[in-house]
Parts: structure tokens; C-alpha cells; sequence
């Protein structure tokens, strides 16, 4: 019965050293995600004093006066409601479908690293190239016009990355099992999808569209030239109309209108910036609600 | 299977027992059907691309064919298109703009998001590491027309407080809003990158004493590097292929810049200015579609390494 060195338990100068080391780093780390977050908190937070100022409920509900000097943005708002609704029309169908061709169907082989690859690709083309394919093809090729259509297009085009990934995410998260479970019982493919892997993962496929809304009403390059302009004193009738846009409203204002009072830009950015981090806020506390309540 | 069916043939029930096996009712060819609808929207994305690379090369091809002279294009740094009597299209002067925006940008924001991802994965536990990463989450979603007007109205008049300068829309500007906007997409890749390393590499590591700045340093860092690379490379796509901000923060000036306080223009940039007021088909609309196929090859190619350097690691 030999007893313990008493020594044996004692952090060595080595240990000492080690710790205050990590700790430096610890340190160092946190610091510099202060760092990365803390000047943006404060632009956010001029955005709020130097825009508040400016949001009425007759800001958000008339339309610009006195050559877009004065007067609310409501065209604009319209607008993008318009671009988002005919783009997810679109892109939410189809990216859907996408993720379910990835998720339930398409085997680990070159052909779906190839669908990947042009998934991120499309993700990382920039937006301006976007904005040149619309032209070329939307507007010229097919002949819409510089119309919310083309401009909804090429937005459904660009945004499409967001809801394949967040739906194939969610799809994936559905356990092997309850597959297996129901082709057991001599459902198709499709049966089983449409009725046991779909419904436990709808929540999570909203969270997408959710988010490529948010994605959809930032866009700025991509509906320049397809469809969204300047100012135009009509209100869209139609998907073959031009409109305004909420992003583009934000650009015109800060650059094109000489005179224009300060708080005028400041608001359009505070209501644009206000729709997308709500819209966000939603899809991450649906998210965080979602977690908390999966039962596998 | 085979044999019954030629030992049933010839019998009155032959149909009806066939029908019985035969399981195509509607349900068979709805799943048919919807096999091949998610076939082709499976491979919309492919077909997207494709479509992009086609329909700019349509539109700007006349021109690589025709008058486009490869050395002057690439090498000259003079860019005057509306001159009605000698355009000249030398987009050396853009690409220098893109490039030094781009590089300042990463040089901000590099360092800053692999420590943020490293706070966030490894030092960082329960609520405040939740917290950080929503909000992270929530800077990722600023539009970019934003950004610019952040560079525009008030990063603008702080850099010319501090720096005494005539102009603060410069490669210092763009640089900065760029390098905020791209880095909080880098933060989350880098931590999905240091998330990926499996845990039980870390609780080996800390099996034989090792401080948590030890397994960061000597064992997740090094098990992460492909991932945090490719991380890396998709920011800087990300930075070169951004257009809202960088038109509205770098001054939009034809220059090659000497200093971090020149004005320059970037490549998207002068598409995003210029093609409105191009006759389309022209030799000027041409030119800027030219522009995009490069931009398009460039960002494809900053993809593809990207996508093989992540996958290097999921193999090794």
C-alpha cells in the first residue's frame, strides 16, 4: 500500500503555463467576435435613430411626391410584394421538388455531385450576371419585356439555392425508418413521401421559404434591368407590368435624387432592412421552436 | 416466375389472374409521373447554369468574335465606352478595382471570422454561443443595397473626419463594407467547417491533458483546414462577385488605385452603371455581357476549387 505522492495531483508550472495560454486565446477570440459584431450593432442602430424619424403610417402607404423628394414609398412596397409572390410561385415548386429528387431519389454518384456543384454554382454566380441571363433570356429571348415576370424569374433563378438546400436539410432529418416502415406496407415511393416523410418535415421546409423571401426582397442587381425601375407613377396591374422595388427604391434614393432630404433614404432602408431581419427572426425562432419539439 | 405463367397460358382465368398480379393501377402511374417531375426539377439546377452561361455568351459574343482584341482588353487600363468616335474597353483598371477591393475585404475579414468561428464552435457554450449564432444569422441577411448605403452615407463622411481626406468613397470604404458583409457568411462556413470535426478527436485530445487551446490549435484546426479554406475561397467569390455595395461605396472612378484612399470601380459595378443606357446589341452591351462571361468563369472556377477542397477532407 504505497501512498499517493501528494505532489502527483498538482497542476505543474507546465500546466499553469498552458492555462494562462488558453485563456490568452480565449480572450483574444472573444474579442474579436466583438469586434465583428459590435460595429454593425452600432450602424444598425443610426440606421434606427437617423430613419426612425421617417416611418409614418403615410410613409408606408402613399406614393412619392415633388420628383421623389418627399412624399412615402407604397409603389415600391407594392412592388416587391409583387417580385417576391410571382418569385416563390415559381422558385418554391420547383426547389422543392429539386430537394426531393436529392433526398429520396438520386443515389451517391457523380451525377448528384453534379447537381450539388450547380446548386452552389447558381448560389455563387454574382448578381449582376443574374441580372445579364434575365435580360438575355427573360426579357429578349422570351419576349416578356421588362416586366415583374422576367424580374420574378430571374429572382426564382438566383434564390431557387436557398430552398433546395433548406428543404433537402429537413427531408434528410426524417428517420430512415418511417420510410421503410411504409414501403413496408406496400405504399409507392410517392405515397410514402407525400404522407410520412413530407408532413414531419414541412415545418422545416417553411423555415426556407421563410428565408428566401428575406432573400428574394434584398435583391437589388438582379431586377435592374429586367423589370423593376426608377420611379413610375402606375401601380402593377399584371405580371407583364414594370413596377418599383423596395431595394431599388433604397439605390435611387441615396444616389439619383439630388435634394432629397436625408431621412427619406434612411427610412426606405430602415423599412427594407425591418422586413428582412424580421422575416428572418421568424424562420430562426420557427427553427428553435421546431427543435424543441422533435420527437425522434 | 416464368414457368407458372406458361403453365397458367392457355386457361379461361389466364386474364383475370394476370390483373391480379398486375400492380399498375393509378397510384403506379402517379408514382411513375412524379418520378420523372422531380427528375427534371432535379435537375433544374444544371439546366440553370447552362442557361446562364448560354444566354450571356449569346449576348456577348459577337463582340469576343468579332472585334475583341485579347490583349487590349485585359492589359489596358482604358475604359471610355461612350466615346462616340474611339471607344476603348481595357477593363485592366476594373479588374485592379475588383481585385483591391476584394483584397482588403478578405484582409478585414478573414482573420476576424475564423476568430469569431473558433469563439463560436470551441470556447463559446449554452446561451451566449446560441445568441452569437443568431445574430451572426441575422448580419448574413443585410441586403447588400444596404451596405452600400451604409458605405455611401455613413461611412463616407467618418472617413473623410478621420483621415482628412477630399473623398471617402475609396478602396478603404469598399473594403470595409465589403469585408463586414462577407464575414459573417465565412464565420458560419468556418463553423460548420470546425463542427464537423468529430468530437471524440477532441476528447482524445483532452484524454491526455491537453488545454482547450491545445486541441483547438493541434488537432481541430488541422482536422478542419480543408474545410475552413474552402470557407474562405466562397467569401472571396462572394466579394468579388458583389455589385450593389461596391457601386455605391467605391466612387465608381476608372482608376488603378495607388493608395487604400483612390477611388476606383469594380467590374460588376460598371455592368450595374452602364448597361441601362447601352442600345442593346450594340458594341458597348456587347462588351459589358463580355465582362459577365468573365465574371461567370471566374466565380464558376472559385466555386469548383472550393467544392473540391471541401470534399478533399469528407474523403481523407
Amino acid at each position: 500500500m504505497a501512498t499517493a505522492n501528494p505532489t502527483m495531483f498538482q497542476a505543474s508550472d507546465l500546466n499553469h503555463h498552458n492555462e494562462r495560454v488558453q485563456k490568452r486565446y480565449r480572450l483574444l477570440f472573444g474579442l474579436m467576435t466583438l469586434l465583428l459584431i459590435t460595429p454593425v450593432l452600432l450602424i444598425l442602430g443610426t440606421l434606427v435613430v437617423k430613419g426612425g424619424g421617417a416611418i409614418s403610417w403615410e410613409f408606408l402607404l402613399t406614393a412619392p411626391t415633388d420628383g421623389m423628394r418627399t412624399g412615402g414609398l407604397f409603389p415600391a412596397l407594392l412592388g416587391t410584394i409583387w417580385l417576391v409572390t410571382v418569385a416563390l410561385l415559381l422558385s418554391v415548386p420547383i426547389g422543392i421538388f429539386a430537394a426531393i429528387y436529392l433526398s429520396e431519389y438520386a443515389g451517391d454518384n457523380w451525377f448528384t455531385r453534379t447537381i450539388n456543384l450547380a446548386i452552389i454554382n447558381l448560389a455563387g454566380v454574382p448578381s449582376i450576371v443574374h441580372a445579364l441571363f434575365g435580360l438575355g433570356a427573360f426579357v429578349l429571348f422570351f419576349k416578356f419585356g421588362t416586366s415583374i415576370l422576367a424580374a420574378s424569374l430571374t429572382l426564382a433563378v438566383m434564390t431557387m439555392p436557398v430552398v433546395i438546400v433548406a428543404t433537402r436539410e429537413s427531408l434528410q432529418a426524417v428517420p430512415q425508418a418511417f420510410r421503410e416502415a411504409c414501403w413496408n406496407m406496400g405504399a409507392t415511393r410517392w405515397q410514402t413521401i407525400r404522407r410520412v416523410v413530407l408532413p414531419n418535415s414541412i415545418t422545416g421546409i417553411l423555415t426556407g421559404v421563410i428565408l428566401e423571401v428575406s432573400r428574394t426582397a434584398g435583391e437589388t442587381a438582379p431586377i435592374m434591368f429586367t423589370g423593376a425601375v426608377f420611379f413610375t407613377p402606375f401601380l402593377p396591374q399584371s405580371v407583364f407590368d414594370q413596377t418599383m422595388a423596395l431595394s431599388l427604391h433604397l439605390f435611387v434614393t441615396a444616389t439619383q435624387v439630388p435634394g432629397i432630404a436625408d431621412e427619406v433614404p434612411f427610412g426606405v432602408a430602415l423599412v427594407l432592412i425591418g422586413l428582412v431581419l424580421t422575416m428572418n427572426s421568424v424562420s430562426i425562432a420557427f427553427r428553435m421552436w421546431l427543435r424543441g419539439k422533435k420527437k425522434w | 416466375m416464368g414457368t407458372s405463367t406458361q403453365a397458367l397460358s392457355g386457361r379461361a382465368t389466364d386474364t383475370q389472374a394476370a390483373a391480379d398480379f398486375d400492380r399498375r393501377n393509378l397510384d403506379w402511374y402517379v408514382d411513375k409521373l412524379i418520378a420523372v417531375i422531380v427528375f427534371v426539377c432535379g435537375i433544374s439546377a444544371i439546366l440553370f447554369v447552362l442557361g446562364i452561361f448560354f444566354f450571356v455568351t449569346k449576348e456577348g459574343i459577337g463582340f469576343v468574335f468579332e472585334k475583341m482584341d485579347f490583349r487590349e482588353f485585359f492589359l489596358t487600363p482604358y475604359w471610355s465606352p461612350s466615346d462616340a468616335e474611339d471607344p476603348e474597353y481595357g477593363i485592366l483598371a476594373l479588374m485592379a478595382g475588383t481585385a483591391s477591393v476584394t483584397g482588403l475585404a478578405m484582409l478585414v475579414a478573414v482573420p476576424f471570422s475564423l476568430g469569431a468561428a473558433i469563439f463560436i464552435a470551441e470556447f463559446a457554450s449554452g446561451k451566449t454561443r446560441e445568441a452569437l449564432k443568431v445574430l451572426v444569422e441575422l448580419l448574413a441577411a443585410i441586403p447588400s443595397v444596404v451596405w452600400g448605403f451604409i458605405g455611401l452615407v455613413i461611412m463616407n463622411p467618418l472617413l473623410i473626419k478621420w483621415f482628412d481626406i477630399p473623398v471617402g468613397l475609396c478602396v478603404l470604404n469598399a473594403g470595409i463594407i465589403l469585408g463586414l458583409m462577407a464575414a459573417p457568411i465565412m464565420t458560419s462556413i468556418a463553423e460548420d467547417a470546425l463542427k464537423a470535426v468529430p468530437d471524440r478527436y477532441r476528447e482524445a485530445a483532452e484524454a491526455m491533458g491537453a488545454t482547450r487551446w491545445q486541441v483547438i490549435y493541434k488537432v481541430v484546426l488541422p482536422a478542419a483546414k480543408n474545410g475552413l479554406l474552402g470557407g474562405v475561397l466562397l467569401g472571396v467569390g462572394r466579394g468579388f462577385g458583389e455589385t450593389m455595395a461596391v457601386l455605391m461605396a467605391t466612387g465608381h472612378a476608372v482608376n488603378i488605385p495607388g493608395s487604400i484612399f483612390d477611388s476606383v470601380r469594380a467590374l460588376t459595378a460598371t455592368i450595374a452603371a452602364e448597361l441601362g443606357e447601352a442600345v442593346v446589341g450594340g458594341e458597348h452591351y456587347q462588351v459589358l455581357f463580355t465582362i459577365g462571361i468573365f465574371l461567370f468563369l471566374v466565380t464558376f472556377i472559385i466555386n469548383l476549387s472550393a467544392d473540391l477542397i471541401v470534399r478533399g477532407i469528407r474523403k481523407g
